[in-house]
């Protein structure tokens, strides 16, 4: 009896959680999809449905064919989807080309500092990922605005006269993608560079290598693996960041994560929100099996 | 990787923490200050919180807010530990390569789409908009997080504990609540506080499916600070912070602890044993 339970609660542990994620994860995206294919209407929910299965086989068959890709080819015609597509990624790539120089010093820096503080460093880091994302935005607006704390301290030392404007900036986003995503970026750099063998440096510099080139031939190829873990923690993401560019950003900055919730908030076009972000997914499917990778590999590796 | 600390890494440190650490600092400052005006300080105050507390709307949202907090978290704790047990125990199952997808696949997965996407669900079954549907969208996506987390602390679990409980005849349940589980605690107990603070944090996915009645706090929030910067929200960010900040030090403080314990004892161990 008691080897029976267990047979059962084996089964139960795959079970349970992979039915929550096939029913609440994995279904929702192919609602999604169906819904993108649909025409809006003035209903609730606002859409005619593509498919219902109450035609049966041969209705699915008559609608497959008279399915319209047309929200797609309406957002590939309208350039200020295009814009907002081509600015998310070449921002969401800014920001983390920054946040990658922002980063390595910090987590070399930790991987470099006495054992004993090592991990008071780590907590250190981890703590501001804890506070709420929204509230670290936030903090940002009282300190970029023209008469904010930054400006007020620029004026004050001389440096400038006349108040930056910065919020309501691409720069604004910059500042803010590479605060809020900064951990996410230290943290597997950090555990790549720990794990180094600090006698291959040392070996390195043995056979005459300076020590910016023992760096950059030895230490920066070996922590590949967390540069990549770290820049997909950050870009995936951030080509979809929707409060940063709303609370930072200017209205004249687009990113396609605001378009989609403008769409769907103050447009109420569900089908087309639907689309952009089907259309996002498909942008972001590479990066993602690039990251799924490393971490697969990073687990083999830890075994 | 230890070896000289070199003056360029000290002053990297203390620049990258002061850029993490001085935005906060100065968020929390600004709260005290008796002016409406955000960024001029004309003296100090707590006058900000004593108005909070008569602001209804907020309080009412900070409620729902611990409520789908406390169940999610504590729902995907448990989702996600069996997850992470199915990951990294069954090697072999059909479709597994597809769910350690679906573990993963969440954390990077831009907000707007996971929103959108359970809010088409919810519409596509039915399902009133509200509470629940708050809860179950955070159970989603904080159930991967903690899976991630209980994986790597199972990953360095000696199995052989579990292999010598087996052998001395407990059950592969017992064999898990009395001699895994407990090893594994910590992480789980941080997996909940993640998702508890995960849930209490999210903006994006809560806005797409929540429905009348269900507005949550960072809701709330959200719809002030488009408004412009004002002291109250800087008192309300204060003592969100507070309350992660204490959480974080005292489960640091009880896994520190517990490790302490957990030595003593293998010395002891070691010590009957010799």
């Amino acid at each position: 009896m008691a080897r029976f339970l267990s047979a059962i609660a084996a089964r139960l542990v795959i079970a349970v959680p992979y039915l929550w994620l096939l029913v609440f994860f994995l279904a929702p995206f192919l609602i999604v999809f169906k819904i993108s294919l649909s025409e809006p209407a003035l209903s609730m929910p606002p859409y005619m449905p593509a498919f219902d299965l109450a035609d049966g086989i041969s209705g699915l068959i008559e609608k497959v064919r008279t399915l319209s890709f047309g929200n797609y080819f309406w957002l590939l015609d309208d350039p200020l989807y295009t814009n907002a597509y081509l600015s998310s990624i070449w921002i969401a790539g800014v920001s983390t080309l920054i946040t990658l120089a922002v980063g390595y010093p910090i987590a070399y820096g930790m991987a470099r500092a006495p054992a004993a503080i090592r991990p008071t460093l780590l907590m250190l880091v981890i703590l501001p990922f804890w506070t709420s994302f929204l509230i670290r935005v936030y903090a940002w607006i009282g300190i970029l605005k023209p008469e904010g704390l930054l400006n007020q301290f620029l004026m004050f030392t001389g440096l400038i006269d006349e108040p930056l404007i910065i919020l309501n900036t691409t720069t604004a986003i910059y500042i803010g993608i590479v605060y809020s995503y900064l951990p996410f970026m230290v943290l597997p750099l950090y555990s790549t560079l720990e794990k180094m063998d600090e006698s291959l440096i040392e070996a390195a510099r043995d056979l005459g290598c300076s020590r910016t080139s023992a760096f950059w031939k030895v230490t920066f190829p070996l922590s590949l693996p967390g540069v990549v873990a770290g820049c997909m923690l950050v870009f995936i993401p951030a080509v979809g960041e929707f409060v940063i560019p709303d609370l930072l950003g200017g209205s004249q900055t687009l990113m396609i994560g605001k378009t989609l919730w403008t769409e769907f908030f103050n447009n109420r076009d569900w089908p087309v929100s639907s689309a952009v972000a089907v259309i996002l997914l498909l942008i972001l499917i590479v990066p993602i099996m690039l990251f799924q990778r490393s971490q697969a590999r990073s687990r083999e590796a830890g075994r | 990787m230890a070896g000289s600390w070199g003056r360029f890494n000290i002053v990297s440190l203390v620049l990258g923490f002061a850029f993490l650490y001085l935005p906060i600092v100065l968020l929390v400052v600004y709260s005290f200050n008796e002016s409406r005006l955000v960024t001029v300080w004309s003296g100090f105050s707590t006058k900000w919180y004593v108005e909070l507390f008569s602001n209804r709307g907020l309080m009412d949202a900070a409620w729902v807010t611990a409520r789908v907090a406390f169940l999610s978290a504590t729902v995907a704790t448990v989702l996600g530990t069996m997850g992470a047990i199915a990951l990294t125990r069954y090697t072999r199952f059909r479709g597994r390569l597809l769910f350690s997808g679906m573990v993963f696949a969440p954390l990077v997965m831009p907000e707007v789409i996971t929103g959108l996407s359970l809010l088409l669900l919810f519409v596509a079954i039915n399902f009133d908009r509200g509470f629940f549907t708050v809860t179950i969208a955070h159970i989603t996506f904080s159930m991967c997080f903690v899976a991630v987390v209980v994986q790597s602390r199972l990953m360095s679990f000696d199995q052989s504990l579990e292999e010598a409980a087996l052998d001395l005849g407990a059950t592969p349940l017992k064999a898990f609540f009395q001699v895994t589980l407990p090893v594994i605690m910590p992480a789980v107990v941080s997996g909940w506080m993640l998702a508890f603070t995960l849930s209490l944090d999210d903006l994006v996915i809560a806005s797409f499916t929540s429905g009348p009645g269900a507005t949550t706090l960072p809701m709330k929030i959200y719809s002030q600070v488009r408004l412009g910067v004002t002291p109250e929200i800087n008192a309300v960010c204060t003592i969100l912070i507070g309350i992660v900040a204490t959480g974080v030090i005292i489960a640091s403080v009880i896994t520190k602890r517990q490790e302490v314990q957990r030595r003593r004892d293998e010395q002891a161990a070691a010590r009957i044993t010799a």
